[in-house]
């Protein structure tokens, strides 16, 4: 029994001191191959981008040194990645509805599942047509390998010579300064920022979601030096779904950010965002059915806040992010959700709101917190909450539908050179969404997950 | 007992990793060097900014190490793949400086290197960083070569107040340029494809292609006036490109400036001039 368990602790030694020992950092694969530099370059930790990363993008996917059109590159280099995710990982819910003998629906449990898993497919191309002309197209599956477009974009870099005119047009991601395309944790609560997608309970804006890639046009530009960047996006109100399914409603997306040199802290960041649309809450049907593309009663909305990027030094950095949101009353009464092929009872013409319908608005911030230990490692912290300031009516109570996340863990990356990405990573999410379970108490849930990132 | 065994077992794995990379870090720099990084001078100054070597290794191992390499000698993992190689810091050897040839650089030149980086090669401009960073990198980098612990940076050229460009001066411009011979690197019309320009080797016998004024608005240690004379004043150390400064006047210099200013691509003031002067590139057969 001793043998065996001095066998355990010998094993697990010896594949941290394997992993410990590769000295060889960083690249995203694509570019990296391009440029030949190594991913810690552009990133904080692979995939989130460093300030140089993000300038880089804001260049177009060129590094400015007049070698950046394919007439440069070798005629065998083809601008592909690929990424994907092998995981195990323990799912928890505390209160799920469940079947009784006394009928459906009728009592609740704790459901914990564990398992080995797979994440979607993702792959990633991009990078120049030729000087100041760039390209992204992301064909991205699920882990059942139905594929979508998650990102189709053409983009003319430095219009007029200036870098303060760029103009893309697809569907892309928006200009987040803290990006959820490049979040650092993966698991069911920590993978994405709830402030991000946030609508209230029984709301039916599908439209304001900051972090859902979106149809429109972009323009940004910056200085040189991406100290200072701006950007303004117009979009379609279809929360990036292709094809004219809702309406003529449009939504504008609007940034600003500044960089100041702190000396030894390094680059701090501060920036603002805003989100402001219209989209439609009630639509003709046929046959009760709603007829793709004849939303009518457009109604705004809007979501701003500020975002910070705060460095203390090469290994500690807070990136902040606040929201307000607000939604016309007719949002949260439950219209404009377009509900895939069924109307919902008064999703119609002609309806009216609830007496006493209000607008609901919420505030929410989180701070993911980076200890960098080193390019290759990196440990993550990010508090989430999201508030309801006013619901849809006044008898719904006040907290229903605030949010609390936590995420911990940490991601290391121990052989990634300039041809691959791999990351070894761990993490635990835990969440609470007030009033939402079952029987109108609070709902908590919680993920542990641990996997191999990688790409190529 | 289980337990505890288990336990240990992971807080000596989790030590061993935060502790391996550092060891190895440590290792790859020679004992002069640690001495050397131990002493008052591991340090750059740029105006008033004061750079620790020390302080700039972590972000050398980020950004400057893939091309670099750990050692500094440019044998970083990609250096195979890119021409032009990355810059071996242990020779002490820089192009773009503003002291005469064969003189150290000023930490201000390695300073405005990093920002600026180097057109048509793969190192980019790196003004993301902090002033206070670019200095510890300024610093770190020195530490490489041990010219820095035995020399002092030369002293800058003084470069004389630019002159009023004129015809007159294009023209000598001209003329400098053929009496000295540029062409034969970089071509009668400055397009890099003069007579010696396929057998250009630098200093570590790789083929080099000199400079192509046709297709390029920047330079590679600049984009003003006063940095493509200091090109020329102070030579390319390294390259083939030598120092003038023994065979052209300051005046003449300028004059240069505004001729090679004409061959560029993008609209100009020399352009115009030399096109109403119907300016024809030099022959060098002509008087023979």
């Amino acid at each position: 029994m001793t043998s065996s368990r001095w066998n355990i602790s010998g094993g697990l030694l010896l594949v941290f001191l394997v992993l410990g020992c590769f000295q060889d950092a960083q690249a995203l694969p694509a570019f990296a191959r391009k440029y030949g530099l190594r991913c810690s370059a552009c990133h904080e930790a692979w995939p989130m981008l460093n300030y140089f990363g993000q300038k880089f993008k804001d260049n177009g996917y060129q590094l400015m040194n007049d070698r950046d059109a394919p007439i440069w590159q070798n005629p065998s280099y083809w601008p592909v990645t690929f990424r994907i995710t092998p995981i195990w990982h323990r799912e928890s819910t505390d209160k799920v509805a469940i079947d009784t003998a006394a009928g459906p629906n009728t009592s609740e449990r704790q459901i914990t599942s564990n398992g080995f898993d797979i994440t979607g497919l993702d792959f990633h191309t991009g990078g120049t047509l030729e000087k100041n002309l760039s390209f992204y197209v992301l064909p991205s599956s699920d882990n059942t390998g139905a594929f979508h477009f998650e990102t189709v974009m053409a983009r003319i870099d430095n219009l007029l010579g200036s870098p303060w005119l760029n103009v893309k047009l697809g569907k892309f991601e928006l200009d987040n300064l803290v990006s959820e395309k490049r979040i650092l944790t993966l698991s069911s609560y920590g993978g994405s920022y709830d402030i991000y997608h946030f609508i209230p309970v029984n709301d039916g804006n599908t439209f304001g979601q900051i972090g859902d890639n979106q149809l429109g046009v972009e323009v940004m530009g910056h200085s040189v030096d991406d100290r200072t960047r701006y950007s303004a996006a117009l979009l379609s109100s279809s929360d990036g779904n292709p094809g004219l399914l809702y309406g003529n409603g449009y939504t504008g997306f609007f940034t600003f950010s500044q960089a100041f040199d702190t000396g030894k802290l390094g680059v701090q960041r501060i920036g603002a965002y805003a989100m402001i649309g219209e989209a439609p809450t009630t639509y003709f049907t046929s046959n009760n059915v709603p007829i793709p593309g004849s939303g009518i009663g457009n109604k705004s909305f809007n979501r701003e806040g500020f975002v910070g990027q705060f460095y203390f030094g090469q290994h500690f950095d807070v990136q902040v992010v606040t929201q307000h949101g607000w939604d016309s009353a007719w949002f949260g009464a439950g219209y404009g959700d377009f509900p895939d092929g069924a109307a919902p009872a008064g999703n119609g013409p002609g309806t009216g709101l609830p007496v006493g319908a209000r607008a609901p608005s919420w505030n929410g911030v989180f701070f993911e917190t980076h200890y960098v230990y080193s390019p290759q490692l990196i440990f993550i912290f990010r508090p989430e909450w999201v508030r309801m300031s006013q619901q849809a009516l006044a008898a719904i109570p006040s907290s229903l539908g605030n949010l609390d996340t936590y995420v911990f863990g940490y991601r290391y990356m121990p052989i990634m050179t300039s041809r691959a990405g791999f990351a070894f990573f761990n993490e635990y999410s835990w969440n609470r969404q007030r009033g939402t379970a079952p029987d109108g108490t609070d709902l908590t849930g919680s993920s542990l997950m641990l996997g191999i990132d990688f790409d190529f | 007992m289980r337990t505890i065994l288990l336990r240990s077992s992971l807080l000596i794995s989790t030590v061993a990793v935060l502790v391996f990379p550092a060891i190895s870090l440590a290792q790859i720099t020679s004992v002069q060097q640690q001495e050397w990084l131990n002493s008052p001078a591991a340090v750059s100054h740029v105006g008033n900014i004061t750079g620790n070597a020390k302080a700039g290794a972590a972000d050398y191992r980020r950004y400057c190490v893939g091309c670099h390499g750990e050692l500094g000698d440019g044998n970083g993992e990609v250096a195979p793949w890119l021409d032009p190689k990355p810059r071996d810091f242990t020779l002490g050897v820089f192009k773009c400086r503003s002291t005469p040839t064969g003189t150290l650089p000023t930490d201000e030149d390695l300073f405005n290197t990093i920002a600026r980086g180097l057109v048509t090669s793969n190192m980019p401009q790196w003004n993301t960083f902090t002033k206070q960073e670019r200095a510890d990198l300024v610093a770190w980098i020195k530490h490489f070569s041990p010219r820095w612990q035995k020399e002092k940076a030369g002293v800058p050229i003084q470069i004389p107040p630019e002159p009023e460009v004129t015809a007159e001066r294009i023209k000598a411009g001209q003329d400098v340029f053929n009496r000295v011979q540029c062409w034969k690197c970089h071509g009668v019309t400055g397009q890099a494809n003069g007579p010696s320009a396929s057998t250009l080797t630098d200093d570590l016998n790789r083929p080099i292609l000199p400079y192509n004024f046709h297709e390029e608005t920047r330079f590679k240690c600049g984009t003003s006036d006063q940095d493509l004379y200091k090109i020329f004043m102070t030579g390319l150390d390294g390259t083939p490109m030598p120092s003038w400064s023994d065979n052209i006047k300051p005046d003449e210099a300028w004059d240069l400036v505004f001729y090679l200013r004409s061959l560029q691509p993008m609209p100009s003031k020399e352009k115009e001039l030399a096109k109403q002067l119907g300016l024809k590139p030099v022959n060098p057969n002509a008087g023979q």
